[in-house]
């Protein structure tokens, strides 16, 4: 493993510990979502509209509330009017108000005594729909004349004259493009497609929301963030955030999926209206996939210029995206400024539309848009590369961002690892393996700027000396493993000697989602800086009991000591001494920290996929297949390795056989695991990876950031190997077994 | 006095203007100037804007700008 | 509908609850019987996160009814560790090789694993990955799962 062999001043960080949750984990002791129960609980059901689009003409729920043991219906007259914004979408897609908007919109919903008997009574809830036409094909919402899904969407940005349902329109770029596409060899011009795709986590949505008269409220959830769910139910039902306390659960994955609100406002709503029973709502399966996530759908156009040489001399994308339909949820911009991120670029243009369509409200899934802009840029570039005759690693090699380089999307890059990447890949035996007959060879690079957001962290030390932090981003990969280590290793203390807690709201300030690869970089930043401050005051302790001034004692494995020989000859006081002695000398000792966390610092990644294809059915078999990102730095190098064959796992799904099938009834037909059929076990091969870091000066130990960049490049480098194993190029996911056949027998240019 | 980059979508908003210099020590000073100065700006900012001062995507208003920094006005992003 | 009364064994324990015909054996486990380690992330049999043994076979609870398990022996994953807490081998390499992120599909994995060594004590990685086929994971990509599993195998044949 490639990262034993880097040395490092540490003791802990980089070592590959027990992740603390472990023990409860494989024994089935974790409680996640749908694990949680409370006295008095009731269960609720949610009605859907079956059909895409529609007026609710009236819905009549008297045969339900008939029933003996169900307490409550809600609709959207239980809900405050006139929200605005995203607040609006919140509420409207958690609950329709006179229109339906896609299949598996929620209508109604009512609580019973028991899973079975809601179920029962959420049958009889009369909905009289007014079917409306609908459309759900991205392109097709562009036209002039598709059916319009919601007049006045638009903001500011949509220049008159656009058709009805593009709501966002985004453009911008550097240098001269004319001169840059008249100075290639080679211009070539492609459009390319991509499916929506769903998160996929395991683990369905589930909560269990309780809120009396008084408007104080509890809920248990599964969440990647508790303060979102906090201010998006208070927004959607009018609440005080502060009354509503939310406990995360152990999350079964989230990917983005979980940033956000379906049915918890609900339960909260149906439990209020059933006198503060706590209501407790699971989905199943299918609501997953008609009614949370999923991933905008793509229509794109790019257009390179290169030379022979291989210099990228101009770049033009022209991307539109629909979210759904509610406005702002398309991650339109994004992809658009990480197509071309990893390359330096004398002309770039970005054009952007966000398209509303009969679908659900998009969610965020893991690099939001890159994974889009990676599939058409870097298949693109990959073509260029085949027409002439050039390597694909050097010709990135040659394109590559460095620091003091303008990045595509405008601003100077800091320290980026991208040609450490590219060396470190190109140096790898899986580069040099021979291919046999129906094999090709792959390579794509993806991008990701990484994140901060709202960060706040307390830790304290206990009276024995060992340590609690607590921490408001929800542990969905190994973090609290890569916290404890940070804290120990800052502390000078054994790692099993901190406990890391994700705690509910009222115990923190706020913290938005472990969300953008946050979680590790500011979480961990904040961890680090708190414990710092417990570090001064156990400092200060000790100086006071030396009679010494506070700043001759320094922190060293674990005990304060007086930082020379003219500070005072005085053995080390060790932390489980300053510890014992804390009432005695000023109570608790504590440290916090709150803030933005700066020092963000981006990650790029690059992949290759050995695929072979049979030419007799289409199939493609990825063979071999290599992921070698930046980390800054691996604070725990089995969960990064982790994260980046996870996200290469999804992008092989997205690339080969995910998508969001609709039928001609705008109604989505493959909502069950059967048919949106994620990677198997013996669908992938061992994925290989190679950690490379090149230290995020923005962080204490050097932390950019790994959950997110790994889902972009498996998208092109699997097309772009499929190509080099037929010479089919296929420009529209997923490459299905009969699209693969199809292009094949259509000739070298699918 | 610090130089804005904007996007190509805001130069309707600007006269046309891919940069403008406005006065301004931070990045919520900065963010206000533009509004003051091209009132058409307004409904972008309100909407939310990401901000990179010197390479680096920061958040708040309260970010420092000195004098010479790069600074480049972003559509919010939003992580997975 | 009236319930049906339902005697069976398990992990070792005679048990006794009330299901309705209409509720899945994982209904019965996770609701009646407090069980809530195997977990339910389908319904339809699709992704394994329910696995558990049944009179010794790998099942999916979601896909049994509860009055099915009348008379017969339920394995879960509450029961995989010793009575005194001393874990499978299966779960100490499970934590040894980061092979859970979320951990959710993690007690149907072990459980299916467990059946898997049972009939097969030294599976080839093509064997182990075709035998968990049925269990979704959407976090690892499967590759630490494998190497965890074939670890676990190597170690009960040692112990052997």
């Amino acid at each position: 493993m490639a990262k034993d062999e880097i040395k490092t001043p540490f003791k802990l960080v980089g070592t590959r510990v027990p992740r603390p949750d472990g023990l409860d984990k494989v024994t089935g002791r974790a409680r996640y979502g749908a694990d949680f129960s409370a006295p008095g609980m009731l269960f609720g059901a949610v009605v859907r509209s079956p059909h895409a689009h529609a007026r609710i003409r009236k819905i009549d729920a008297s045969k339900a509330l008939a029933l003996a043991g169900v307490k409550a219906v809600v609709t959207r007259a239980d809900f405050p009017t006139g929200l605005e914004g995203e607040k609006w979408n919140l509420q409207d897609n958690a609950m329709a108000g006179d229109v339906a908007f896609y299949d598996g919109h929620a209508v109604a919903a009512v609580a019973a005594t028991s899973a079975l008997l809601a179920k029962d009574a959420a049958k009889l809830i009369e909905v009289d729909y007014e079917i409306l036409p609908h459309v759900t094909d991205v392109d097709e919402a562009m036209k002039p004349d598709a059916p319009v899904i919601r007049a006045g969407a638009a903001d500011y940005s949509v220049p008159e004259g656009m058709p009805p349902n593009v709501v966002r329109y985004l453009d911008f770029g550097h240098g001269d493009l004319e001169a840059g596409f008249a100075a290639a060899d080679l211009v070539r011009e492609r459009t390319y497609k991509t499916e929506a795709t769903h998160q996929g986590y395991i683990e369905p949505h589930a909560c269990v929301g309780q809120l009396g008269a008084d408007g104080k409220g509890e809920m248990w959830v599964t969440t990647q963030g508790q303060w979102y769910v906090r201010w998006m139910c208070a927004a959607v039902l009018g609440l005080d955030a502060a009354q509503l306390r939310v406990t995360p659960s152990e999350i079964g994955g989230g990917f983005g999926g979980k940033t956000t609100v379906f049915m918890e406002p609900l339960s909260l709503a149906l439990s209020r209206k059933a006198g503060g029973k706590p209501v407790k709502i699971v989905m199943d399966r299918s609501e997953v996939l008609r009614a949370t996530g999923p991933t905008a759908s793509a229509s794109m156009d790019v257009k390179l210029g290169m030379t022979k040489d291989g210099t990228i001399t101009a770049a033009r994308a022209e991307f539109r995206m629909q979210g759904g339909a509610y406005t702002g949820l398309s991650p339109v911009g994004e992809a658009l400024q990480c197509a071309f991120a990893p390359y330096k670029l004398p002309a770039v243009s970005h054009i952007g539309y966000e398209v509303l369509a009969n679908r659900p409200k998009a969610a965020a899934y893991r690099a939001p848009g890159s994974p889009m802009g990676a599939f058409a840029a870097e298949s693109l570039i990959d073509e260029m590369c085949r027409e002439l005759g050039l390597d694909p690693i050097e010709v990135r090699l040659k394109n590559a961002v460095t620091e003091g380089d303008k990045s595509s999307y405008g601003p100077t890059f800091k320290s980026i690892g991208l040609k450490e990447v590219l060396a470190a890949t190109q140096a790898h035996p899986n580069y040099a393996v021979p291919l046999g007959p129906n094999q090709g060879r792959g390579v794509a690079t993806g991008f990701w700027f990484n994140y901060n957001g709202d960060t706040s962290v307390s830790m304290a030390i206990a009276e024995d000396g060992t340590a609690q932090v607590a921490v408001g981003t929800p542990d969905i990969g190994g973090s609290r493993a890569s916290l404890g280590l940070m804290v120990a290793e800052t502390l000078g203390i054994p790692y099993e000697h901190v406990r890391v807690n994700v705690v509910e709201t009222g115990a923190l300030g706020v913290n938005e989602p472990s969300h953008g690869s946050r979680a590790t970089f500011a979480s961990g930043k904040a961890a680090v800086l708190a414990t710092q401050e417990a570090i001064g005051e156990m400092c200060r302790r000790a100086a006071a009991e030396w009679g010494i001034d506070p700043e001759a004692v320094e922190w060293v494995d674990g005990a304060a000591q007086p930082s020379g020989p003219n500070a005072g000859k005085f053995p080390p006081m060790p932390i489980a001494e300053i510890a014992g002695n804390m009432s005695a000398t000023g109570g608790p000792i504590c440290g916090h920290w709150q803030g933005l966390p700066e020092g963000v610092g981006a990650s790029f990644g690059t992949h290759v996929v050995d695929v072979e294809v049979d030419p007799e059915t289409g199939k493609t078999t990825v063979l071999r297949y290599l992921v070698v990102q930046d980390a800054g730095r691996a604070i725990h190098p089995s969960y990064v390795e982790g994260q980046y064959q996870g996200g290469a796992a999804q992008g092989i799904g997205w690339a080969l056989n995910e998508e969001y099938v609709y039928g001609t009834d705008g109604r989505l037909q493959n909502p069950i695991f059967l048919d949106y059929r994620i990677p198997v076990a013996s669908d992938l091969p061992m994925i290989d990876t190679v950690i490379v870091e090149v230290p995020n000066p923005g962080h204490p130990f050097g932390v950019r950031g790994v959950g997110e960049t790994g889902i972009a490049p498996p998208l092109p480098a699997i097309a772009n190997a499929i190509a080099a194993a037929t010479g089919a190029r296929l420009r529209h996911l997923p490459m299905t077994p009969p699209k693969v056949l199809a292009a094949i027998r259509a000739g070298a240019d699918g | 006095m610090v130089e804005v980059n904007l996007w190509s979508g805001l130069r309707r908003f600007t006269g046309d203007l891919a940069a403008v210099t406005v006065e301004a020590g931070t990045t919520g000073e900065m963010l206000d100037a533009l509004v003051a100065a091209f009132p058409g700006l307004g409904p972008a900012i309100a909407a939310g804007v990401s901000v990179a001062v010197d390479g680096e995507i920061v958040n708040g208003r309260h970010i420092p700008i000195t004098r010479g920094a790069e600074i480049y006005l972003l559509q919010r992003l939003k992580g997975g | 509908m009236s319930k049906i009364h339902v005697s069976a064994t398990v992990n070792g324990d005679p048990v006794e609850f009330l299901a309705d015909p209409r509720e899945t054996l994982l209904d019965c486990l996770r609701d009646h019987l407090d069980l809530t380690g195997s977990k339910e992330g389908c319904g339809t049999g699709d992704c394994g996160a329910c696995s558990v043994l049944l009179d010794g076979r790998l099942v999916c609870s979601c896909l049994v009814l509860g009055v099915e398990a009348e008379g017969k022996r339920v394995e879960t994953i509450e029961g995989m560790a010793e009575p005194g807490g001393e874990l499978h081998p299966l779960q100490r390499k499970f934590i040894e090789h980061a092979a859970l992120q979320c951990g959710f599909c993690t007690p149907g994995i072990l459980v299916a694993s467990k059946a898997l060594l049972a009939r097969n004590p030294d599976p080839t990685e093509e064997e182990v990955r075709y035998w968990l086929a049925g269990n979704l994971c959407r976090c690892t990509g499967y590759d630490k799962i494998v190497r965890a599993v074939m670890d676990a195998a190597a170690d009960l044949r040692g112990a052997a």
